[in-house]
């Protein structure tokens, strides 16, 4: 057995570990979302987007749906590695994977797939829903699912680091209700920044948020507000350093050993 | 080859405590070595150091010849821990956290199931295997700590109090279990606060107190160290006043029970041949305190002594 396939072993023991811990309780983490997003569709696709008309040359429903989508695969990955990691700080069992000859690098990465399964199937889930709402034409595939996945690995790593400093349950809510959730409304899910004042749009540029979900509308519909490259930079930008920053924390044992 | 090597080893935790002040232990291979100490003296210490659950501050670790600072996977493949706290999901399947350890240690999930039905029916827990683990009973729960650090076949068990809160049947089958292993090859370092246990299964031994190893010897050389032995004895026929005894001297603790002590020079023949001179019939006699725990309070005792002078 050599080191490498070892290594593979424990990333798919941790991933699959990851996989059936959500799958089991799809009621709490798969469906959720997607009644959310039917209300989203219902509410401010239907009922207000008829009177709000056209946005960026696309009905008001057609416009929000690459934001909804996203939004439900930001929050997804993110909670599903934050609530997973810090549960196993807080019933211990993380000493399981201290103690065992895995390398740190392959701990986060399965703890990262297990984010990015649960955002992708979330996000497939979301899509599904949205075909009753919208008929919308991806305009470019490879757009579409190379910022669908890089959204879900950044948002994995976000919850991970949210996770080691966590001490308490209220920690692993206070960035997504305080921190998440405005920069994702904030982030153009239901608005093209181009109708907020010149100031507000130069404050708007300072939200990574605004950056993927104008990169997967892109994906979507051909429409952005943001140039893709700067858009793709950033998303990279972020994952390179965040990723960095992960395995400082676990090399230095921080939040997780004595 | 020593199976573990521990050399000068500190620790200092972030709010200025010195767990550890220069530990050096030595445990050979093959051995059943018991590590003994109050509370707070830091045996975990020691033992998370070992198992990379804490960070060292300074010192030298080496198990099976894997240095701790440049082969710490090498190390942690030749470990099992069976810590003193359940850590373990409460929320998962028996049968799967057993496998998915193996597979953290590389072990292909079909192999994993091998072993881990192999260890399960071990411990007498392979029936349960698709219940969840907060269901079982606290001494299934440690048996299931035990089957989880066997999985991989490590070289060196490390038992921290195995079996803290287990009824007594099901301690002595442990005790049984642990000794099989030990015969089969594995080395144990076990820390219990029973020390009958340590006593009966341990052949060497290291006390620790306050951070620094107080004795690190033979089982049986520190235990002829003990130079007085206090026995209970249950007598036939109440006592209205005591005896005196050329060389004892009996205490009484109730009617038909006393307790006297025999020094090392002298012999219980002796101290029978006097009670027959008064006519004291004898119906069993036992040791008023294990002889380990009485060595490990006299010596914790004298350190205790040392520091406040």
């Amino acid at each position: 057995m050599t080191r490498y396939s070892r290594y593979l072993t424990a990333f798919q023991t941790i991933f699959t570990k990851e996989l059936l811990r959500f799958t089991r309780i799809w009621l709490q983490t798969i469906l959720p979302p997607v009644i959310t997003t039917v209300l989203y569709y219902i509410i401010f696709g239907n009922l207000i987007g008829s009177r709000i008309g056209e946005m960026d040359g696309f009905s008001y429903i057609d416009f929000i749906v690459p934001g909804l989508i996203l939004m439900a695969v930001i929050t997804n990955s993110y909670s599903n590695v934050v609530s997973s990691f810090f549960s196993s700080k807080f019933q211990r069992h993380v000493e399981e994977l201290i103690i065992s000859p895995v390398p740190n690098w392959v701990i986060l990465a399965g703890y990262v797939a297990g984010g990015v399964a649960r955002g992708v199937m979330v996000g497939i889930a979301v899509t599904s829903v949205s075909l009753f709402f919208t008929d919308i034409q991806v305009q470019s595939y490879g757009w579409t699912l190379t910022v669908f996945i890089l959204t879900a690995i950044l948002f994995s790593l976000a919850g991970f680091i949210n996770a080691v400093y966590a001490n308490s349950f209220d920690d692993i809510s206070i960035v997504p209700t305080f921190i998440l959730t405005p920069l994702t409304y904030l982030g153009g899910v239901f608005y093209s920044i181009s109708m907020l004042p010149e100031f507000w749009q130069q404050v708007s540029l300072a939200n990574p948020i605004l950056y993927m979900v104008n990169a997967f509308r892109y994906g979507l519909l051909g429409v952005s507000d943001i140039p893709m490259g700067v858009a793709l930079g950033i998303v990279v930008l972020f994952i390179v350093a965040l990723t960095g920053f992960s395995l400082y924390l676990l090399n230095r044992g921080i939040g997780i050993k004595n | 080859m020593n199976a573990l090597n521990i050399r000068d080893l500190r620790k200092v935790y972030k709010n200025g405590f010195e767990a550890l002040k220069g530990v050096d232990i030595t445990v050979q291979q093959g051995d059943f070595f018991a590590l003994l100490g109050p509370n707070g003296a830091g045996k975990s210490t020691a033992i998370g150091i070992i198992s990379s659950l804490v960070n060292k501050t300074s010192g030298h670790v080496e198990v099976f010849g894997h240095d701790l600072d440049n082969d710490p996977e090498g190390v942690k493949s030749c470990i099992g821990l069976v810590p003193q706290e359940f850590n373990f999901n409460m929320w998962e399947p028996i049968g799967e956290i057993v496998v998915n350890q193996a597979g953290f240690y590389g072990i292909p999930r079909k192999e994993a199931w091998r072993r881990a039905e192999a260890s399960l029916r071990q411990l007498d827990l392979w029936d349960k295997r698709q219940q969840m683990s907060r269901t079982l009973s606290g001494g299934m729960k440690r048996r299931l700590m035990i089957a989880r650090a066997l999985v991989h076949r490590p070289k060196l068990l490390i038992l921290d109090e195995p079996t803290a809160g287990v009824d007594i049947e099901i301690r002595r089958s442990m005790w049984e279990f642990m000794s099989e292993l030990n015969r089969q090859g594995t080395t144990i370092i076990l820390t219990t606060h029973y020390l009958e246990e340590a006593e009966s299964l341990c052949r060497n031994i290291a006390i620790i107190n306050q951070g620094r190893i107080v004795e690190h010897s033979r089982m049986d050389r520190l235990l002829h160290q003990l130079h007085t032995e206090t026995f209970v004895l249950n007598l036939r026929d109440p006592l209205n006043e005591l005896p005196s005894l050329q060389g004892f001297e009996l205490k009484r603790l109730d009617g038909q029970r006393v307790e006297v002590a025999v020094n090392s020079e002298q012999s219980i023949n002796q101290l029978f041949e006097q009670l027959s001179l008064h006519e004291i019939g004898v119906t069993s006699l036992r040791n008023k305190q294990n002889r380990l725990e009485q060595l490990f309070m006299n010596m914790v005792e004298s350190a205790r002594n040392g520091a406040a002078q």
